[in-house]
């Protein structure tokens, strides 16, 4: 395309059907913990 | 819903509900808002004279295209999500243990009243430290990576009883197939070469505190008796790092209103050879001279896209000067599933935090408020109504977060500074969104740059 260009194709919706395993790390969401966001975190399910 | 913004010379569109992340142009990023009804004849109206109608139909394929896949004007379709969710197991997988309430460091921002947590000194024994590991195993259902942070307080001011809880840890992981990871974190003033190798073997990960530069770290972050803490800890931190080769550390730090030119901070950290450094706000309430106001909102935001910029140069670069700014880390093409956006950190229900007693709290903050005890290491969780209430604590749950496109990539905030601030932790922390939104804002354009350039 000339005007948009997509960075990614893996969908959100995608994670409905097998996520939820919760073996992923704990992200602390305080700012004393250093886990502030959960979007760098790495599925452990993949 | 979408989001857009431009910055450093770059047009994002973020289609909220797909996740999808687009690049755009300037004729895309004028008309995709007003585009989602899907009436072209109101963006000719609109955009006439500005734009030659061809131009804007192309755009407007394209921006049909995108619909038609989904990835642009989609819906919202995960509320159903919830009740996989609830349906789910109460577990618990992650403990927050204070070895010691007790620290020889004297911050002023410290949210632990300097490691005292509303109450007095006191050490965690081994015995608490092991029941706090069969309690761990026992709750932890079929969930198999178990984590336990070693915190505080300093735990250092308390090692040998680390030392024990991991050794046991590690006998019993064995028997009932579990996968300890722990982690520690210190301020280093008690580091040395016996210790930082017990680490090294020992700690999936370690968090190190500095604050930045010397004259910031040494106001904020006083030695007992008033001296900077500075020259006896930089040292020791720039071996730890070394030591581990670069990766599974943070130095972190807090920055407060005394220091809203922070980005001077983390260049000096990484002017000091560190790689994985993570510096945040100081969270206070406004009745404290350093706490992060709402005036100073603009400068903070304005500060950490001047951050964002010195960061994309510096991984263009690369090289000595690159680093890793934890807060613009972002996985946009993987990340976590729907399930962890929406539910976050888990306090409450899958992370707890152990006093030097053995009570459970639903994390390190809430140690020592009232009404917030939920058990003990012995007798197992009893406050079944506090969990409930914390297990219902979700993006959706929040009034606030219904309206916000950083839902996704934050999971509603820090329920601990909800309370604090807020007063109820289904209440984000307003000045924590405002930066957190920022802070996405960074992660995608530094991302979106690499994009542009590699495309």
């Amino acid at each position: 395309m000339k005007h948009v260009k997509t960075m990614n194709t893996s969908m959100l919706k995608n994670t409905m059907a097998k996520g939820g395993c919760g073996e992923c790390q704990t992200s602390c969401q305080s700012a004393c913990k250093t886990s502030c966001t959960v979007a760098n975190q790495a599925c452990e399910n993949r | 819903m979408i989001h857009k913004f431009s910055m450093n010379g770059v047009n994002v569109v973020i289609d909220v509900f797909s996740g999808a992340v687009h690049v755009a142009d300037d004729i895309m990023y004028d008309i995709v808002d007003a585009y989602e009804s899907g009436n072209r004849d109101d963006i000719h109206k609109a955009f006439d004279g500005k734009y030659q109608p061809k131009e804007l139909d192309e755009t407007m394929d394209e921006l049909d295209s995108l619909r038609a896949e989904d990835m642009l004007y989609s819906k919202d379709i995960y509320e159903n999500v919830l009740d996989f969710i609830d349906a789910r197991e109460p577990v618990v997988k992650a403990l927050c243990l204070h070895i010691a309430h007790d620290c020889n460091l004297k911050c002023k921002y410290c949210f632990a009243e300097e490691g005292e947590y509303h109450g007095h000194r006191a050490l965690m024994s081994s015995e608490v430290g092991r029941a706090a590991i069969d309690f761990l195993i026992k709750n932890s259902g079929k969930r198999r990576n178990l984590e336990v942070d070693f915190f505080g307080g300093e735990p250092l001011m308390n090692f040998d009883v680390v030392k024990d809880i991991v050794e046991y840890g590690r006998q019993q992981e064995k028997i009932y197939d579990k996968n300890f990871r722990f982690t520690i974190t210190t301020n280093g003033v008690l580091l040395n070469d016996d210790i930082l190798e017990y680490i090294n073997k020992n700690m999936h990960n370690v968090v190190i505190s500095l604050d930045g530069r010397k004259e910031i770290n040494d106001m904020m972050r006083p030695r007992a008796g008033g001296q900077g803490s500075y020259d006896l800890i930089v040292p020791k931190f720039q071996k730890l790092a070394e030591s581990r080769n670069q990766t599974d550390y943070y130095i972190r730090g807090t920055f407060t209103r005394h220091n809203l030119d922070f980005s001077k901070d983390v260049l000096h950290m990484a002017d000091l050879g560190f790689k994985q450094i993570s510096v945040e706000p100081v969270v206070g309430s406004d009745d404290t001279d350093y706490a992060i106001r709402e005036e100073d909102i603009p400068a903070v935001c304005k500060e950490y896209e001047k951050l964002a910029a010195e960061l994309y140069e510096r991984h263009k670069k690369g090289g000595k000067e690159d680093f890793n700014f934890f807060h613009f880390n972002i996985d946009l093409k993987g990340g976590p599933c729907v399930v962890k956006r929406l539910v976050g950190c888990g306090s409450g229900t899958e992370y707890l935090s152990v006093t030097p007693e053995g009570k459970l709290y639903p994390c390190h903050q809430f140690v020592g408020l009232e009404g917030f005890e939920m058990g003990s290491v012995f007798d197992g969780l009893k406050n079944f109504e506090l969990r409930d209430k914390f297990s219902k604590c979700n993006v959706y749950a929040k009034e606030e977060c219904g309206k916000c496109w950083a839902r996704f990539y934050c999971s509603g905030g820090c329920a601990a500074n909800a309370y604090q601030l807020e007063g109820d932790i289904l209440k984000p922390y307003k000045i924590g969104c405002e930066l957190q939104r920022k802070r996405v804002e960074c992660a995608i354009m530094i991302k979106a740059k690499e994009f542009q350039e590699a495309d």
